[in-house]
């Protein structure tokens, strides 16, 4: 399902060196016409359909279009995403449309404990930094 | 008069690149799970001057096979004895797994689960009386470290609301490492062994594919963790749907290639995983299974896996085949003999798996449980439940059809393949799993090259990893690459090649397109060079053909091994004239020469092992069925690049923890 790009939507996100999609796709592949100021996807056949471009993009100027191999025209699914929650839209062919919101993460961004001052001790035993704070023991196998 | 052959790609490429050499005390290469497991352990080891730098190809936020979302944790041990996990393991990859590094795993997975969990992935709970609340509702009932019951499918797996799995490691992986140590969009292309200790790596070379940068990486030690194997054989769907692959089509097997190459010993290549999946959207089927408890059908309606035929064939391959849990394979096998015999197509009967558990609940209980269907997709294959809009499917009205998917290569899920490494330093690990560095001192998860390690995908011989299996594992390799790093302190690395000569092997195919570019009128057709997308049509019709793609219904001989044989080593000759006129594309040239050799490795290990190990992944057809007596071991290898030369073995199997 090859993510597109709608033309009036996409500000080039403004000509920063690079676009929110260009950042996050995985397989490399939206790229900034510097022309135009639009992005686009550079290899269709490439795509996962991962949906990271269109979930980061600020405008919601990218969408997907199913492989045109297998799925039939006229269907959609658009996330919308929230700090805590995403929202799913998902519309089918027939005009049915269903919507479902699942939780994402429980804490605010950002604020992922690094434990950027636990330093382990003994460099020679086989525990984890947090399992020797824990004061874990390793166990050995009933053999 | 203006050509019509420029470059397509936005980022041309231009023939002399700025060069960057880095130092450092230790590299990761890539930014999955993994790597950020790494990326997390590491500072909490490192000693004051020593120095760390992470390469990612991608952006590590969404990078790797995690980078889409996942709708469940495969791998949580919580009560249940490790020993089990290594028998769980075992009979599902047919008895040859390394039980040393499974159960190790074991002693670590539940910590990276933890954590993920206190960074803020949500993680469905279990009520007192039974009932299951998602990761949000959930946390009211405490951490799992506290104490709190998971929503247990089986009896590894347990259900998060994983949509942002991968923004969340990734979070808690840079600010650990910090921003400063890490390079994204920088693609590791070769490995580089030092030029005055023998067998000790040294370093590494990759470009940037945003600028025209080649980095030459100086290191004592190095982990290498960049996947699996995809898009290696031809896939179901050939046009766009190329990229709807099963597993992130961006794994090139990168990791198994680039070790290989400096020497380092693989295992179980032979191994594949072909999954069984929703067709053509294939979108997972373990929650339709497990959690819904849905059954498989044939053409003519009949659950064709509970048969006494079925439960005949499964027989044959005792003790795996009869035990409680089929394996993979062996699922597949059953699968394909129904088609085979014209009993197709196979359906998830989701409709009746919905009504019965519907049979017990409320209009507010059915509403949830309509929505944990759709979440299975959207969290993790968001274009299946795309796909099921567009065929109108709601799966309480219409069944959906299973079908197994192309071969991929992986050591992470239902697979096995990869490096050869040591186990742990501990008593209980037989000799024959631990390596030795010139210390005399054993390493956790170091290949065969001193210095150079793996994770997840990475590893060999230890299947069902998972994303969580991975990241604890890049934990481990975290700590013994510090203390690698201290014990050859003295070590400075020395490379073998120039910059120059580095930068020419880099960038030739950018040279090989400049040099020949005006030749014709139309960029793709040149008799002096083939683009990477080209090459990737020709491996995958060489696999799909003649490799036990699904052409043949995964069946390969002696025979056609032979030919492939001969296709490949001249794919790799014709490899030497990929051209790219732009980044994206040197990226590609770099990816396809990176599949061809991981596929040469899987190939020549089908063509060792004279048996069938793993029915329904791949068939030798004129070695059916298994051999043990024969064939009750690894099968490892070892390429040597300056005689370039194989040298296929065996290797014993020890078996560790009783049945």
């Amino acid at each position: 399902m090859p993510s597109f790009v709608i033309q009036e939507k996409c500000d080039g996100c403004k000509g920063g060196d690079k676009t929110a999609c260009m950042y996050i796709c995985p397989n490399d592949l939206m790229v900034l016409d510097p022309n135009a100021m639009k992005a686009y996807n550079q290899e269709p056949d490439q795509c996962w359909e991962c949906f990271s471009c269109v979930k980061i993009c600020p405008t919601q100027a990218i969408e997907v279009r199913g492989y045109a191999d297998f799925v039939p025209l006229g269907s959609s699914i658009m996330p919308m995403m929230g700090t805590e929650d995403v929202m799913w839209t998902c519309k089918f062919r027939n005009g049915l449309i269903k919507r479902f919101k699942f939780p994402i993460r429980t804490t605010p961004e950002g604020q992922a404990n690094a434990y950027a001052d636990l330093k382990g001790q003994d460099l020679e035993s086989g525990l984890l930094s947090t399992q020797e704070a824990d004061g874990v023991t390793i166990p050995t196998p009933n053999v | 008069m203006a050509l019509p052959n420029k470059p397509l790609g936005e980022l041309k490429a231009v023939l002399d690149p700025e060069v960057v050499e880095k130092e450092v005390d230790i590299l990761i290469v890539g930014g999955g799970m993994a790597a950020c497991g790494t990326a997390f352990e590491i500072k909490k080891w490192l000693k004051d001057g020593q120095s760390v730098l992470l390469c990612d190809k991608a952006a590590m936020e969404r990078s790797g096979a995690v980078a889409q979302g996942l709708s469940a944790i495969n791998t949580y041990v919580g009560d249940n004895p490790k020993e089990d996990y290594v028998r769980m393991v075992r009979n599902d990859l047919m008895g040859l797994v390394r039980e040393d590094l499974i159960y190790d795993l074991g002693c670590y997975v539940d910590d990276s689960v933890h954590l993920f969990e206190e960074w803020g992935l949500p993680i469905w709970k279990k009520t007192d009386d039974g009932k299951n609340l998602d990761g949000k509702k959930g946390k009211k009932m405490g951490t799992l470290k506290s104490g709190a019951q998971p929503v247990r499918t089986g009896k590894w797996q347990i259900m998060i609301n994983g949509e942002s799995y991968k923004r969340i490691v990734s979070e808690a992986a840079k600010l650990a490492l910090g921003e400063e140590n890490i390079i994204e969009r920088c693609f590791i292309v070769e490995l580089l062994l030092d030029a005055k200790v023998e067998n000790q790596i040294a370093g590494a070379v990759g470009f940037s594919v945003r600028e025209n940068i080649v980095y030459i990486i100086k290191c004592k030690t190095m982990m290498v963790a960049c996947g699996g194997a995809v898009n290696i054989y031809q896939p179901r769907s050939v046009g766009e749907g190329k990229g709807r692959a099963w597993y992130p089509v961006w794994n090139a097997g990168s990791t198994y290639t680039m070790c290989m190459k400096v020497g380092a010993e693989l295992t179980m290549m032979e191994n594949r995983f072909t999954p069984a999946r929703f067709k053509d959207g294939y979108g997972p089927v373990g929650a339709w299974f497990l959690l819904f408890k849905a059954k498989t059908l044939n053409g003519l309606g009949e659950n064709f896996a509970a048969s006494d035929a079925a439960k005949a064939e499964l027989e044959k391959y005792a003790p795996y085949g009869t035990a409680a849990i089929t394996p993979t394979c062996l699922r597949n096998h059953l699968m394909l003999f129904e088609l085979k015999e014209g009993r197709g197509p196979i359906m998830m009967d989701t409709m009746t798996a919905l009504a019965d558990l519907g049979k017990t609940m409320d209009k507010k209980e059915l509403k949830h449980l309509e929505s944990e269907a759709w979440e299975d997709f959207l969290d993790m294959t968001c274009g299946q439940a795309n796909l099921w809009c567009a065929q109108n499917c709601e799966p309480e009205k219409k069944n959906s059809e299973v079908m197994p998917t192309e071969p991929y290569l992986l050591g992470s899920h239902s697979g096995c393949c990869g490096l050869w490494t040591s186990g742990p330093d501990l008593d209980w690990v037989p000799d024959s799993y631990k390596i030795k560095a010139p210390n005399g001192k054993v390493y956790n998860r170091m290949t065969t090259v001193n210095g150079l390690f793996t994770s997840g995908d990475g590893v060999g011989g230890s299947g069902h990893k998972f994303s969580s299996g991975s990241h604890a594992e890049g934990r481990i390799t975290a700590k013994q690459m510090v203390r690698y790093a201290l014990d050859f302190a003295d070590f400075t690395p020395t490379l073998k090649q120039s910059n120059k000569e580095l930068v020419d092997m880099v960038y030739k195919p950018v040279r090989t397109f400049m040099d020949n570019k005006d030749y014709t009128t139309a960029i793709d057709i040149n008799p002096n060079y083939i683009k990477p997308n080209g090459m990737m049509y020709r491996l995958m019709k060489a696999t799909h053909e003649y490799g036990a793609g699904t052409a043949t219904f995964y069946q390969t001989t002696s025979k056609c091994l032979e030919v492939i044989m001969d296709l490949l080593a001249t794919m790799r000759e014709d490899c030497e004239k990929m051209a790219a006129g732009d980044l994206h594309e040197l990226m590609r040239c770099w990816e396809i020469e990176h599949r061809i050799w991981t596929v040469e490795a899987h190939l020549r290990h089908i063509q060792f092992r004279k048996e069938t190990r793993y029915p329904g992944f791949y068939y030798q057809s004129d070695y059916p069925g298994q051999d043990d007596e024969n064939w009750f071991c690894f099968v490892n290898s070892k390429y040597d690049a300056e005689k370039n030369e194989w040298d296929i073995f065996k290797k014993d199997y020890v078996k560790i923890i009783p049945d």
